[in-house]
This record gives structure tokens, C-alpha cells and sequence, in this order.
């Protein structure tokens, strides 16, 4: 397809923008660009084609099923995107004077609430812009905490071998030296590795669970207890809450903070580079270290409040991406107390179906009953055949499926990682495993075809290695 | 999977090449390079960084992911590998003619393996 640059013709042009109702200002020369802005000239028809052709080259959660492991791809309700456009929500301005949007801080005072009922928190941050960042945010917290009481040589976060990599890269963002500790061999934290690895330089350790295995941390009071012995918080990353909503409560388990990706178990959208939310909980005893403005409420006034003094500061301009957090709590009151924890073990229910059914021909790396995910390694198939976890993902692009995640977790070889979400029919799930099951015998009597694969998509196999080691970033116009 | 009979594995997957009692050149062998795939970036240590045993000195980014590279000795990197930090698909190509650091006045060695132990080694892992 054409870039928008190409579809530039100089003296095309479309009125999209409402006229001005300031008065213009005019900058001061040495102020004004020395060149004129090279933007495409194109007619409003052209940009909506434009638009048009990048979407249809696109897969969504509402092209096809999207089982990517460890990113919770739930269908976004249609409902909460008409919550969020509400005029009264949509329509302000976040310098707005407070009482004239009581309804906006009530909501997120809502929000406040039933998140931190469902993590087990006292406290909740809506600010954080998306999940590393409220990652960011809860180190931040933890160094904080740590310094308020003197105790300055913890400097290490522990992660386990299965976290994601956001977990080591915002740890050392924040100033820590982060410390991976291997699995044991039923792929769930090795105890013997966490106590010889925490001790009194040990700042805290971050922990998603269940872990991206699919498995549960069974021994996560064990796990808590060593922990805060050796003096360091728990810190819950939540990208796997999805299974154990409003079943297990992560602060009834001993983890001190929390992030929530509420683009995963909260069902507002993914990624895009549009605005996202990493809601930061914690526990009583660290909500001093919360980012300001926070929303508190007195005698059914709602307002942001600043003036704590021993706050981390502020992680972004103003609150947060409220109509993110909106979006969120619209689902969370649309499924309701009995509706979360059955939205979880459907996720649960799902995920086993979606395994028992393909077992008998992948291999599950860590067999047993799973959780919102598990993890096939495609390795057996690649010694028998040549095919790769890569060339099976790149086959299920023809059959107008998106592939599973694929070469993680790093601890397990040819890995697939298939997450089905609770938004999945029995009916999708059996279409999706009639396909693997396919592609499983085509693997042994055509490999070939395989390593071609995808051969219906707009663009074939990409050429990955030259587009990390000689990336084009910008249009030439030269 | 190839090993080179005159060089240290570590359990990690880097090679140790002994310059002499104190002076070694670290790379990542065949299996590593295998298992991650193309590679199209590294991470790399300064000149004069301590490196010490089982402790990553530097990351290595394949298509597929980024790894930590584990020193396999205490030292100080005396030199760092410039045509591989510019070109590290020369380790899918030539592991064991590709170093990537260079340390000097190495004071302990971690536990390494021949590299008969070391083909057994990964032999098991898969």
C-alpha cells in the first residue's frame, strides 16, 4: 500500500480543523521554523482511505482469534467505549476548577475503591500511563521506603527467570541492580534459590502470579515470608490478574504494591501508541509514597489533594488517562461482583480446554492443570520435522488466526504460549485447535510449506533480521 | 552443534580462550547462538569494568530475545571486540573466531567444562 507521503499531491488540501476562536498570536521570528513543515497534501477522502487500508492490514481482537500469551487479548465491550463518550466525561479539561467535575473525581474515587478491593489494597494511583510505568512508579516507592527508614544498602530486586522484561529493565530504571533467580523444575519459584539470593541488601522482589507458565506460585506465603524477613517488599506485577480476580486477592497473599494493566484484565484496548493506564496499589503503610494529586473526598466533595509530604512526586502532567480508567471501571460494574471472579475462571476453563486438546500432539512443557495460559514447546516437532515454533506461528497468519507468543518464556525452548482469554467461545477455541491440529500433521508431511508460510497475508515472511540490524525510521523525501 | 576442543564452556554457553594465566578471550559458543538465532545486536562492557563469575557483563539481542552474557571469570576487561558489537551475526557464523571481550588480571575462574562435559551438557538440556 502507499505511505501518506506518496498519496501527497502539492495544492490538495482538506478543512478537518474548526476555525480558530482565539485570537492568533504571532511568534516572534526566531521563534518560527526556518523551514516549512513537509506534512502530506491530501484531500479528506485520501486520509480516510489511508486509514481505511492501514486498518485492513491490521489484526485485532475483533479480526480473529488472538490467543498472544501473556498480553490477556479480551474482547473490549462496545459499552465502555460509549461510557467514556459521554459529553460529561469526554468534554473537560483537566485544569478544570473541581467542582465542576465532581462526577469525573467521583469516578475515579470509585475506580479507587473496587480496584483496590479486588488487589487487596488501601491505596490506588491512576497516573502511571501504562504498565512498566507504574512498575517505575512501585520501585520508586519501594527505594522510598527503604530510604525513610535509613536502610540504604538495599539494592537489589529479585526476579525470577520467568518474569517479563519490563521487571529487571524498570528495576534498573529505578536505580536498582536487578538479581534473577532460576525456576525449579516444576517451572515455579525454587525456594532454596530465594533465600540464598535475598538478605539485607535485598530491596524487594517482583512477582507475577500466577507466573507466565500458566502456573500458580502455590508457595507464594512461603515466598512472602522469606521476602519480608529478609527485609525487602513484594512487589505484584499484574499482568497475569486475569485467572485470580476477584478470587485470590494479591494483598491477602503478602504482596506490599501492585500495577494492574487494565488494557489486559480490565479490557480497554491495547497498545496503538493510543493512551494506556498502570494503576499503581499499595498497602497502607506506603500510601505516603504515592504519586500526587491523588482524589480524596470530604463530606461528599470530591478533589485532588497534593500536600504529602513524603510523596514520590509526580510520574506525568495531571491524573493519568482518565477515560483509560473509565473504560475499566465500566467493565468492573458491568460484570459486577459475581461476574469478575466467573470472567476468571472462564479465562482458567478455557485455557485447560484449549491444552488437554492439543497434548496429545505438542508437548506442554510444564504438564498439569494450568491457569490463564500454558506454554507448548514445539521443540520435539523441530527435531522430527524442522519446523520451528516460528514457521507454526507464521502459518496460523494464513489461516486468519493471530499467532500464539512465541520463544517465551526463555527458559522453555520453542516455546508457544497460548492465552485464550475468557471472551472465547468453546466453539473459537475448537476452530483454533482443529487448525493447530492441521498444521501439526502438515508439519510432518510438508515442512516445506511451512517454512514458506504466510503466503495469503499483504506482506510474506518479513525479513526480521534486516529490519532490527538496518531499520528505515523515518520517511525519505529526498 | 560444533565445540572447539582447545577452549572452557561455561553452563551459561560462553567460551573461555586462555591468552595465559591470567589473560582470556570470552565469546558465546555454537549451541548459544543456535538456540537464539540471528543476531542483530550487543550490549557491551567499557574498557577497564570488573566482570566477575556468573554475573552479566553485557546483553545480546536476537530476533527472538535479549539475553544476559554471564562472565565465566573475575577480571577486568581489557579490550572490547568493536567489529562484533558492529557486526554480532559474525557469532552465527563463526562463534569461536568471534570474541567478544577480552580480561585481564583474572583472579578466579568459575566452574567450566571441557568441551566433551560441555557437548554432554547441552546434549542434556535439550
Amino acid at each position: 500500500m502507499k505511505l501518506i507521503f506518496e498519496r501527497s499531491t502539492p495544492g490538495l488540501s482538506c478543512e478537518v480543523l474548526p476555525p480558530c476562536d482565539v485570537e492568533p498570536y504571532e511568534l516572534k521570528p526566531e521563534q518560527r521554523r526556518g523551514q516549512e513543515l513537509r506534512l502530506p497534501e491530501v484531500t479528506e477522502g485520501e486520509i480516510s482511505r489511508h486509514y481505511t487500508q492501514l486498518e485492513s492490514q491490521t489484526f485485532g481482537v475483533n479480526s480473529g482469534y488472538y490467543p498472544l500469551g501473556s498480553c490477556t487479548m479480551k474482547y473490549n465491550p462496545k459499552i465502555n467505549d460509549e461510557i467514556a463518550g459521554l459529553p460529561g466525561f469526554s468534554d473537560i479539561h483537566p485544569l478544570q476548577p473541581a467542582h465542576t467535575v465532581q462526577g469525573c473525581l467521583e469516578a475515579l474515587h470509585l475506580a479507587e475503591r473496587l480496584f483496590c478491593e479486588i488487589t487487596g489494597m488501601d491505596n490506588m494511583t491512576f497516573q502511571p500511563a501504562a504498565g512498566a510505568h507504574g512498575e517505575l512508579a512501585g520501585l520508586i516507592m519501594i527505594k522510598k521506603y527503604h530510604d525513610s527508614r535509613q536502610d540504604e544498602k538495599r539494592n537489589k530486586i529479585i526476579v525470577p527467570d520467568t518474569a517479563h522484561g519490563t521487571n529487571p529493565a524498570s528495576a534498573t530504571m529505578a536505580g536498582f541492580t536487578s538479581v534473577s533467580i532460576s525456576s525449579g523444575s516444576d517451572g515455579l519459584v525454587d525456594l532454596e534459590a530465594l533465600k540464598a539470593a535475598a538478605g539485607e541488601d535485598t530491596a524487594g522482589l517482583m512477582l507475577t502470579n500466577p507466573n507466565t507458565l500458566g502456573l500458580f506460585e502455590k508457595n507464594i506465603v512461603e515466598i512472602a515470608e522469606i521476602v519480608h524477613k529478609a527485609g525487602g517488599l513484594l512487589y505484584y506485577d499484574g499482568a497475569n490478574l486475569n485467572p485470580v480476580m476477584g478470587i485470590v486477592r494479591p494483598g491477602d497473599t503478602g504482596f506490599d504494591i501492585v500495577h494492574l494493566n487494565l488494557h489486559k484484565t480490565f479490557s480497554t484496548p491495547h497498545g496503538g501508541g493510543g493512551p494506556g493506564a498502570g494503576p499503581v496499589g499499595c498497602k497502607a503503610f506506603l500510601s505516603k509514597f504515592l504519586p500526587v494529586p491523588r482524589v480524596e473526598e470530604k463530606d461528599g466533595k470530591f478533589y485532588f489533594a497534593s500536600d504529602y509530604e513524603d510523596t514520590m512526586g509526580s510520574m506525568k502532567a495531571f491524573y493519568g488517562n482518565f477515560l483509560i480508567v473509565l473504560r475499566a471501571l465500566t467493565y468492573t460494574l458491568t460484570l459486577g461482583r459475581k461476574g469478575i471472579p466467573e470472567a476468571a475462571k472462564s479465562a482458567v476453563l478455557n485455557a485447560n480446554y484449549m491444552m488437554k486438546s492439543l497434548e496429545d500432539l505438542f508437548q506442554v512443557a510444564f504438564p498439569g492443570r494450568c491457569m490463564h495460559e500454558f506454554v507448548l514447546t514445539a521443540e520435539p516437532l523441530k527435531k522430527k520435522t524442522g519446523v520451528s515454533a516460528l514457521d507454526i506461528a507464521k502459518s496460523l497468519l494464513d489461516h486468519e488466526m493471530h499467532p500464539p507468543t512465541v520463544y517465551f518464556p526463555q527458559i522453555v525452548h520453542e516455546a508457544l504460549m497460548i492465552e485464550p482469554t475468557d471472551t472465547e467461545s468453546k466453539q473459537s477455541i475448537d476452530e483454533a485447535v482443529k487448525v493447530y491440529r492441521q498444521l501439526y500433521e502438515k508439519a510432518c508431511t510438508d515442512p516445506e510449506a511451512l517454512h514458506q508460510a504466510p503466503v495469503k497475508t499483504a506482506v510474506r515472511r518479513l525479513d526480521e533480521v534486516t529490519a532490527a540490524r538496518k531499520p528505515i525510521l523515518r520517511y525519505n523525501f529526498d | 552443534m560444533k565445540v572447539d576442543k582447545d577452549i572452557k564452556y561455561s553452563k551459561t554457553h560462553e567460551w573461555v580462550k586462555f591468552l595465559d594465566d591470567t589473560t582470556a578471550l570470552i565469546g558465546l559458543t555454537d549451541y548459544a547462538q543456535e538456540q537464539l538465532g540471528d543476531l542483530v545486536f550487543i550490549n557491551m562492557p567499557a574498557e577497564g569494568d570488573e566482570v566477575s563469575c556468573d554475573t552479566p557483563f553485557g546483553d545480546i539481542e536476537s530476533v527472538k530475545a535479549v539475553s544476559d552474557i554471564n562472565s565465566p571469570v573475575d577480571g577486568i576487561v581489557a579490550e572490547v571486540n568493536e567489529e562484533i558489537a558492529e557486526n554480532p551475526e559474525n557469532i552465527n557464523s563463526d562463534p569461536y573466531g568471534s570474541w567478544i571481550i577480552k580480561v585481564s588480571n583474572i583472579t578466579e575462574i568459575c566452574d567450566l567444562m571441557d568441551a566433551d562435559s560441555y557437548e554432554r551438557f547441552c546434549q542434556e538440556e535439550a
